[in-house]
């Protein structure tokens, strides 16, 4: 079954993005700095469609995932001093709070919680401003190597980023050995890598 | 620590991506702890989720639910920087062995380690999951200068050295080198003679041991 990869990683070129990662950067640092209601309101209306669509994606119903939503954006207001611009772009730590508080609940009946990466840098890694300002392209690098990707390597993130498949799940799906779901996979990756490491 | 053997690639997208089971989960996490290159590698994977989330199409959420955070910001003060770096510093910190792991197993050091006897030289310790979670994760302790016999897997598996090292023909995996197989791979570990080998170790399905002997050992192994 070929499931056609969808047109969602590939915005028209030359579209902006909603989520202005510099503003939505400054809000964030509004909230940690002044806890600042206003600014995390407007993150809010930013964030909060495209995390129940995530969640929603994902199998959650309109309730769960609404109830995921405001668990996310309670950690974006308690968390917002944790977030720093050197570990990527504000999206991409919402994303990552959003899938880690999901597979919290799947498993909520242990203690095992998703065992997350951050905190793990030490402090004196910290980058120079300029490193800091190429992160804030990274975004637009990400999103132009996703663009590029064959269909049958773009299909595979979708499957497993979007639609939560596990490696032997895709490989079911799509009726195709796992070592060619893996190797897709670390085509993809290394394709997204080397247009990371060329920009920057 | 100089770090030799790494992640698949593949392995880090689906960590980023979170579709790793539960017990792969915890090896990955625990080798990215030490390894910044792996740590840079799933935080570009994760630029990736952050680029679908952008993307995705907006899905209106309830006034109510708006209101209702709203109205719980009153109630849940952020944490300031002095609590986010005590949460850093968490009490559960060991020398040897990485967070993650450090939490799962309450603080205990590897020398407080309850291990079960499986052979001579050879003792594992299970570690708890969720009561859903499919997969295994345990502890093995492998005398120095045994050898474990030749097996493939019936799925895959990550393997995390923690402490003393072992050969096969991938070369030598000392602490921090993390071996991240696949089930096409066979190979038959030795010990190096320096001491015992200590690992953690991540299974999706039993696996498979090759010679008779080692197949009648296998439902005792457990791994």
């Amino acid at each position: 079954m070929a499931l056609a990869a969808r047109s969602i990683m590939t915005p028209p070129s030359g579209t902006r993005s909603t989520l202005e990662q510099a503003e939505m950067a400054s809000l964030i640092a509004r909230v940690s700095e002044r806890r600042d209601r206003l600014a995390f309101a407007a993150l809010f209306d930013a964030y909060s469609p495209r995390l129940k669509s995530f969640m929603m994606k994902k199998g959650a119903g309109a309730e769960l995932a609404e109830d995921l939503v405001q668990d996310t954006m309670l950690a974006v207001w308690t968390k917002a001093s944790f977030y720093s611009a050197e570990k990527g772009s504000v999206t991409t730590w919402i994303y990552t709070i959003a899938r880690n508080l999901r597979i919290d609940r799947l498993r909520r009946e242990s203690t095992v919680h998703f065992t997350e990466i951050d905190g793990f840098d030490a402090p004196d890694e910290g980058p120079a401003s300029d490193h800091i300002m190429i992160r804030s392209q990274e975004d637009r690098f990400v999103s132009e190597a996703l663009a590029t990707l064959p269909p049958e390597q773009k299909q595979i993130l979708m499957l497993s980023y979007s639609d939560d498949l596990a490696q032997s799940e895709i490989s079911e799906k799509l009726g195709i050995p796992l070592g060619t779901v893996k190797s897709r996979m670390r085509l993809a990756y290394r394709k997204l890598k080397s247009a990371l490491e060329d920009r920057t | 620590m100089t770090i030799r053997h790494h992640l698949d690639e593949a392995t880090i997208l689906a960590y980023a991506a979170g579709t790793l089971n539960e017990a792969f989960s915890v090896v990955v996490a625990a080798h990215v702890s030490v390894c910044p290159s792996c740590r840079a590698a799933v935080r570009q994977a994760e630029a990736v989720g952050g680029n679908l989330l952008e993307q995705t199409d907006a899905v209106a959420v309830s006034a109510d639910t708006r209101a209702r955070m709203m109205a719980q910001l009153d109630v849940v003060a952020p944490l300031n920087t002095l609590e986010r770096s005590r949460s850093i510093t968490s009490p559960i910190t060991s020398r040897e062995l990485p967070r993650p792991l450090a939490r799962l197993l309450g603080g205990s050091s590897l020398d407080e380690i309850r291990w079960r006897a499986l052979a001579p030289g050879i003792a594992v310790h299970d570690l708890p999951l969720s009561p859903q979670a499919r997969g295994h994760l345990k502890l093995l302790r492998i005398g120095a200068g045994k050898a474990m016999p030749e097996h493939g897997h019936g799925g895959e598996e990550i393997t995390l050295i923690l402490k003393g090292a072992y050969r096969d023909k991938f070369g030598e995996f000392r602490a921090g080198d993390v071996a991240d197989l696949d089930e096409s791979i066979e190979h038959s570990p030795v010990v190096t003679e320096d001491g015992p080998c200590i690992c953690l170790i991540a299974t999706e399905a039993p696996t498979r041991m090759k010679g008779l002997f080692a197949r009648m050992l296998q439902p005792w192994f457990g791994i």
